[in-house]
């Protein structure tokens, strides 16, 4: 049973119950989100400081390197924009991302 | 058939007796009056090594359905039993075992709910809690509890059901007065129950999974939609359980029972232990020579509303009884769903509610003659005075 969001009430497990473990990831917890952090690969030094310090797990690391940050589930917190060394990391207003109706412009 | 094994016996004894041939893994439950003895009862046969279950000694009702509910999603047969103030106390449980769609069998010994505290009947306990989700069986004898008890077990894992169940007896009336009951042997019952089939086991350790996990907006609505088809989808169930307890006992159950119904002018709807008076009361006056009836509703959640509009269309008048108010609404819950049910059906004979009996206020024989002599008045004048009504309160 492959759930998703506009999976209709005959189509998803029964009493609540998640019965495909670590599935967590697939549910995005990013949409609340006032402001994001945008990272500029210039002046990044890839010291790994913003990796350790995200609550969200939000940034995504590839042999070593940043290499994105994962938008479905950061939650703008702006922690990894306080804690980075190098100031590469810049918190931006959600709006600048996004339409009207809410939908994701980037 | 069977042969007959007659004993007399309290409700809560007779119930304690099913619990132990139904042997359930775990039972967590605190004592209640009037409850008391049911679970004192069955705590005997725990200690005496008579069943297998683990006896959780909880220390609220509250935590009595907690430890229901772990249990049940752990993979267990599991039963409980409360009255009134503890059945109010587990509320917030109670509503969590049905959303998560656990099997859990609970008598409910109907009492008052306080306040100002009281120990003695009424309904107000168990029809607080119809909307948590939970199927409804109410049984007017200690027979009848001790055979829904254990159809209950059947009704609530059956897998098109798997929903908890909850069988009502009268407080006092019925858990406290001595009946002849005719138990089934141990070997009948297990065969009839057969084994317990978990369906999503938390101890199944190859298939992880979680239960009660926050669920908003996206996904909480289809759950509740869920919820509503799974116990429309048990009335079949609950038929084809009773058929085949019909087999096994020669004792015939439906959603509700007709007494003298087919051919009769005005009828009284009560539930539990007033239609065993109520039948009494139809006999006597059927030898006098008046048209009178009785229908007894038996399982109130799923709300068998088309069968009983049905079965009460062909009368002039009719008495919805209700052992319990809903303060502020236009009648007592009977009285409001079944006249629902019967404007639906597009035939109404002429109605009213009796509210009666709360706290334990005594109904007697010649109080539902009074209630029959009203609805003969009523086809008589066509007029119907009071349509609700507190019957044997003191102005």
């Amino acid at each position: 049973m492959t759930v998703h969001k506009k999976s209709g009430w005959k189509d998803i497990p029964k009493g609540g119950l998640i019965v495909e473990p670590g599935n967590s990831e697939k549910y995005e917890t990013g949409s609340w989100r006032s402001t994001r952090p945008v990272r500029d690969d210039n002046k990044c030094t890839h010291c790994l400081i913003c990796w350790v310090y995200c609550p969200d797990s939000s940034i995504i690391v590839e042999d070593g390197k940043i290499k994105d940050i994962d938008y479905d589930h950061c939650k703008g917190c702006g922690i990894c924009a306080v804690e980075c060394p190098v100031n590469a990391i810049t918190m931006k207003n959600e709006s600048e991302f996004r339409t009207e109706k809410g939908e994701k412009n980037d | 058939m069977t042969k007959k094994n007659l004993v007399a016996i309290t409700g809560n004894d007779a119930a304690a007796y099913a619990i132990k041939q139904i042997n359930p893994d775990v039972m967590a439950a605190y004592p209640i009056t009037p409850q008391t003895d049911l679970v004192q009862t069955f705590s005997e046969y725990v200690a005496d090594g008579l069943v297998n279950t683990e006896f959780v000694t909880v220390e609220s009702e509250h935590s009595a359905m907690s430890a229901c509910v772990g249990a049940a999603a752990a993979g267990g047969r599991v039963m409980t039993a409360t009255s009134a103030n503890g059945l109010a106390l587990m509320f917030e449980i109670v509503y969590i075992a049905a959303s998560n769609k656990l099997p859990i069998v609970m008598p409910v010994v109907n009492r008052a709910l306080s306040g100002p505290i009281n120990i003695h009947c009424d309904h107000s306990d168990s029809m607080a809690a119809r909307d948590a989700g939970w199927i409804q069986i109410y049984s007017e004898s200690a027979q009848e509890a001790y055979d829904n008890i254990i159809q209950a077990i059947k009704i609530a894992e059956n897998m098109k059901v798997r929903l908890p169940v909850m069988v009502m007896y009268d407080g006092f009336i019925t858990s406290h007065g001595i009946e002849v009951v005719d138990f089934l042997d141990d070997k009948v019952v297990n065969e009839f129950i057969g084994d317990y089939k978990p369906n999503h086991p938390l101890l199944d350790t190859e298939k992880p999974l979680t239960y009660g996990p926050l669920d908003l907006y996206d996904f909480y609505f289809e759950h509740k939609r869920q919820q509503a088809e799974d116990i429309k989808n048990s009335k079949p169930v609950i038929l084809d359980v009773a058929r085949e307890f019909k087999n096994i006992s020669g004792r015939e159950y439906k959603l509700f029972e007709s007494y003298k119904l087919e051919d009769a002018e005005t009828a009284i709807v009560a539930l539990s232990s007033t239609a065993g008076t109520a039948k009494a009361v139809v006999d006597e006056l059927r030898d006098e020579g008046k048209k009178v009836g009785l229908l007894k509703p038996r399982v109130f959640r799923p709300f068998p509303y088309n069968e009983l509009a049905e079965a009460l269309s062909h009368l002039k008048a009719v008495a919805i009884l209700d052992r319990s108010d809903s303060f502020g609404a236009f009648g007592g819950p009977v009285f409001t769903e079944i006249r629902s049910a019967m404007v639906e059906y597009g035939k109404m004979p002429e109605n009213i509610n009796i509210i009666y009996g709360l706290g334990g206020r005594d109904i007697n024989q010649q109080d539902l003659k009074n209630i029959y002599g009203q609805l003969g008045e009523i086809v008589e004048t066509g007029k119907v005075g009071d349509r609700i009504q507190y019957y044997g309160v003191r102005e």
